[in-house]
């Protein structure tokens, strides 16, 4: 109830806008620090041959454990330290980077095609299809994510492009369900009843008109899904099913990392965790705004 | 080629009921239950009724977006049952459509020239060119400036939008457009307009119409013909400034005293009509008007009546029937 | 004394920037006598919703009333307390939406739906609240009453849910009720149906109604006064029959002569060019002017007051000054 609003005195009305403003970048604002993270990260990636002060696989048994320059015993050679073969931690950082991206990546968007794809169809034209690979779906869904990756990796064995194909097979079902009840309300809509009856085939009715329409849902979908698709690659990597080594993986990174935090080796474990954090706190509040960007447009329509 | 462009001949659509674990049919609705209808060329039927009276399947069934239980829709003299795919192409054609929501009948991610094209691309082999004149030609023809063709259609105003619906079901130059509540989601101010447009079309291509709506003026305004629809079945069917000025059918009579007056002095007979619409599901037992007739008679529980002529018009009513006319 | 004076109503939208001010109500005013019916006529945009809205101090959080009084039983409702607002709603002042489905709660029954307002406002107990209820769901015609109340709104057709809405809104016997298009989602015979009801309601009740509608035909059929609005400003108010027969605003002219008449045939109707403005971006001048047949330099330019073109009929025009 807006009672007060017509007794509230106007610097205080522009003080509660001012405050709400730059409380919620939600709403409105274009979400920046987050966008400036994942840009960071993807400009590491891309340049990690030329970023990267050392080699990430090659270590000196000389210089193991050094701990990052701004503590005792750090140097400037190694900025943040060293592991427990002798590898600059920056380095490794710096090309863990590219391993989680492009997977990351690649994984979000084999899925998002593959479940975009059956998720149209089974919308679409329902009968036995949608039957069938709804419950296929459900299955898939059914089975927990990580178990479920673990055994396909070691069903293929380990390789960069196998825990792509692995993370997309997992992941596909999200998109399946979440386009296909999109699809579902857009068959009702008067457009797509005009297109049959202006005689457009089916297909070119899913083509032209339906995906389209299901593609803000799709790449707000994959935004989120990025974040998770992460943390998976992470955790197998970690569980070391994941990229195989000396191939440089943060999870990896953290998995060799563990056994020195009792001896005091902090760096080892908190910074590729650090990164993992950032990585995917950036991409579910980029996907965040995204959703509320796209949707109400949506609405309108 | 004379005679007329669409006929209906105890059309029927059922569609069943399924409950239960197995989908066992339980029930079946009795969407439209065996009417009859012609459309001539060049002119308007306008069909009302309320929610429930099966005039929205009726649509569907003449633009085939359901097919019928049974009965018979004869196109240009041809019967639409035994269609195959070329006669079907052709049906398409000919038969275009524009619905009740502006802002849904477009697809928002189109451009408006590719949205009028798209029935002209999907059905004949022109060449670009061909094409954006037709395009161009049709905007003219409704209204609309040439530039519209690169926009979109958020940026278009609900009767703006309406009009690129018009163009685009006048592509292929089809012989009958099923209009379904074209101007109810318009601003008042508006449907004058729209309205205006249509009978203009209608004379300056021939076209003919089917036009539904719940605005009784406006169906009376626009309509060479009446069809009156209650739970499924025509009550009432004929010219349509002869059913306006003195409607036979009880339900009719309720309906047209229930439209609201265009002046405060226009006094009617107030006909207040008792109850609810009943369900598809379970029309009452003979005149499935009974239950809510003010001027029911013994013989309208037991006997179904058929439409049969009375002053210069079809009715569907006993008390037309009867020993004693 | 009137029962309901507005005075100079101005109701804007701030967007959440601070930057674009839109003008929903601007200096409205109009009155009501106890027991009369008036209409507020308008299309999308003229700010219709938004007055109803400011009556009952029900505005969204990015609206603000920046002017005005309202006058109601010799209070000012702008200057009361929110406690002192919410005595007033239900009790005094009730109103009725335009979709019943979203005006009712689909977890609550009926019956305590419409013993609410009767427990909130008298402090009744449970018990006879709901025997209220079943009087109250008799008084709106609704069949069998005793079985109705234990129901919940999904049961309900459209036109009894409408009912059920009108059975909340007079239950604490208000003296005015403010209905918003309540009769758009109806079908006609239910329509007439449920107008009747409402005069016999008013008329038992010595209740005064303001109904809000694009429908000239609602206001023909109910009411006694009727206010056009047109861009979030009052264009033409008068007694209906003279609005109806003599109308001084070209845009209520142009409206009456646009709608179709079941006597006229099918002749041609008399159009209005353009569409109703975007209240974000008006014309300079008078909103009108653009889609104006009759206009003139100065309405380009100057927005006219209100002028007095009869004893009891008033016209924002500048043919009317």
């Amino acid at each position: 109830m807006n009672g007060s609003a017509a007794n509230a005195s106007p610097s205080r009305a522009a003080a509660l806008t001012l405050a709400w403003r730059y409380a919620s970048f939600r709403s409105e604002g274009f979400p920046v620090l987050p966008v400036l993270i994942i840009v960071v990260f993807v400009l590491t990636a891309l340049f990690a041959n030329v970023l990267a002060p050392h080699n990430p696989e090659v270590g000196t048994l000389g210089d193991r454990f050094h701990p990052p320059a701004w503590q005792d015993g750090g140097t400037g050679e190694h900025l943040l330290g060293t592991d427990h073969l002798g590898r600059d931690v920056l380095s490794r950082l710096i090309f863990g980077a590219r391993v989680s991206l492009v997977v990351g990546f690649m994984a979000v968007i084999f899925a998002g095609i593959l479940g975009t794809v059956l998720g149209i169809l089974s919308g679409y034209l329902g009968g036995w299809v949608d039957q069938v690979i709804m419950r296929i779906t459900d299955a898939w869904l059914a089975l927990p994510a990580l178990t479920f990756a673990i055994f396909l990796a070691a069903i293929v064995g380990p390789s960069a492009m196998n825990i792509v194909i692995i993370l997309a097979a997992v992941y596909w079902t999200r998109y399946a369900r979440v386009v296909r009840g999109e699809v579902l309300s857009l068959k009702e809509r008067e457009f797509v009843r005009l297109a049959i009856v202006a005689g457009c085939s089916k297909r070119t009715i899913m083509r032209r008109h339906i995906l389209p329409n299901v593609l803000n849902s799709t790449i707000v979908l994959a935004t989120l899904m990025l974040g998770v698709v992460i943390v998976t690659e992470a955790s197998l990597s970690f569980l070391g099913v994941g990229v195989p080594p000396p191939q440089p993986a943060w999870g990896l990174m953290l998995a060799d990392g563990k056994k020195g935090l009792m001896a005091g080796y902090w760096w080892l474990t908190v910074l590729p965790g650090t990164c993992i954090m950032l990585l995917v706190l950036a991409a579910n509040l980029l996907g965040d705004w995204l959703r509320v960007k796209l949707d109400p447009q949506l609405r309108q329509l | 080629m004379a005679g007329p462009v669409l006929e209906a001949l105890q059309l029927t659509k059922h569609f069943p009921v399924r409950r239960g674990l197995l989908a066992r049919q339980t029930a079946v609705v009795r969407a439209v239950d065996g009417i009859s209808f012609t459309i001539e060329r060049g002119r308007t039927l306008g069909l009302v009724g309320e929610s429930g009276c099966g005039k929205t399947t009726t649509a569907k069934l003449v633009l085939l977006l359901e097919t019928p239980t049974s009965g018979l829709l004869r196109f240009d003299g041809r019967d639409l049952q035994g269609l195959d795919a070329a006669m079907h192409r052709e049906y398409r054609r000919s038969v275009q459509a524009v619905f009740q929501d502006p802002f849904a009948s477009l697809n928002p991610r189109m451009r408006v020239d590719r949205i009028i094209a798209e029935p002209l691309v999907t059905n004949e082999r022109l060449t670009g060119g061909e094409v954006a004149k037709r395009v161009a030609h049709l905007l003219e023809l409704v209204g609309l400036p040439e530039r519209s063709a690169d926009l979109f259609p958020h940026e278009f105003s609900g009767g703006q939008r309406q009009r690129i619906a018009i163009a685009r079901a006048l592509a292929l130059s089809p012989k009958l457009v099923v209009l379904d509540e074209p101007v109810s989601a318009l601003d008042v101010s508006i449907r004058a307009q729209i309205l205006n447009l249509l009978t203009d079309l209608q004379a300056q291509l021939g076209l003919s119409y089917f036009f539904i709506a719940h605005d009784l003026a406006a169906v009376a305004h626009m309509s060479h013909t009446i069809a009156v629809m209650y739970l499924g079945r025509i009550v009432e069917i004929g010219d349509a400034a002869t059913i306006a000025a003195a409607p036979k059918h009880p339900y009719t009579q309720a309906l047209f005293s229930a439209a609201l007056p265009s002046h405060p002095d226009e006094k009617r007979e107030e006909i207040i009509v008792a109850g609810e619409v009943p369900s598809p599901l379970a029309p009452p037992a003979g005149c499935r008007f009974h239950p809510r007739c003010p001027r029911v008679m013994e013989r309208c529980s037991r006997e179904e009546p058929r439409l049969l002529p009375e002053a210069r018009r079809q009715v569907a009513c006993h008390l037309y029937t009867g020993i004693g006319r | 004394m009137k029962l309901l004076e507005v005075r100079n109503l101005s109701t804007h939208y701030v967007s959440s920037r601070g930057t674009r001010v839109t003008r929903a109500v601007d200096d409205v005013s109009l009155a009501v006598d106890e027991g009369e019916t008036l209409g507020i006529v308008g299309e999308s945009g003229s700010g219709k919703t938004t007055l109803a809205l400011s009556l009952l101090r029900l505005l969204p959080p990015a609206a603000r009333n920046v002017g005005g009084e309202i006058w109601f039983e010799g209070e000012d409702l702008l200057r009361i307390s929110n406690a002192e607002m919410r005595r007033v709603r239900g009790k005094r002042i009730a109103m009725i939406l335009q979709d019943p489905l979203a005006s009712l709660n689909p977890l609550f029954t009926v019956g305590d739906q419409v013993a609410e307002p009767i427990r909130v406002h008298e402090g009744a107990s449970r018990g006879s609240a709901w025997d209220r209820a079943r009087e109250l769901l008799r008084a709106v015609r609704i069949a069998a009453p005793e079985a109705r109340v234990r129901e919940y709104p999904h049961q309900l057709s459209g036109g009894m849910r409408q009912r059920v809405v009108g059975a909340i809104a007079i239950s604490c016997g208000p003296r005015l009720l403010i209905a918003d298009e309540p009769t758009t989602s109806l079908d006609l015979t239910i329509q007439a149906q449920y107008l009747r009801l409402l005069r016999d309601l008013q008329r038992d009740h010595g209740l005064a109604m303001i109904f809000i509608t694009h429908n000239l035909g609602i206001v023909a059929k109910m009411c006694g006064h009727v206010a056009v609005m047109y861009a979030g400003r009052l264009v033409e108010a008068g007694p209906v029959a003279r609005i109806f027969s003599s109308p001084a605003h070209p845009y209520t002219q142009a409206l009456l002569e646009s709608i179709p008449r079941m006597s006229d045939g099918r002749q041609r109707l008399t159009a209005i060019d353009g569409q109703p403005p975007d209240p974000v971006a008006l014309p300079p001048g008078c909103a009108f002017h653009p889609r104006c047949p009759k206009v003139m330099d100065r309405c380009r330019v100057e927005a006219p007051p209100e002028f007095r073109v009869a004893e009891a009929q008033v016209s924002r025009c500048w043919l009317s000054g």
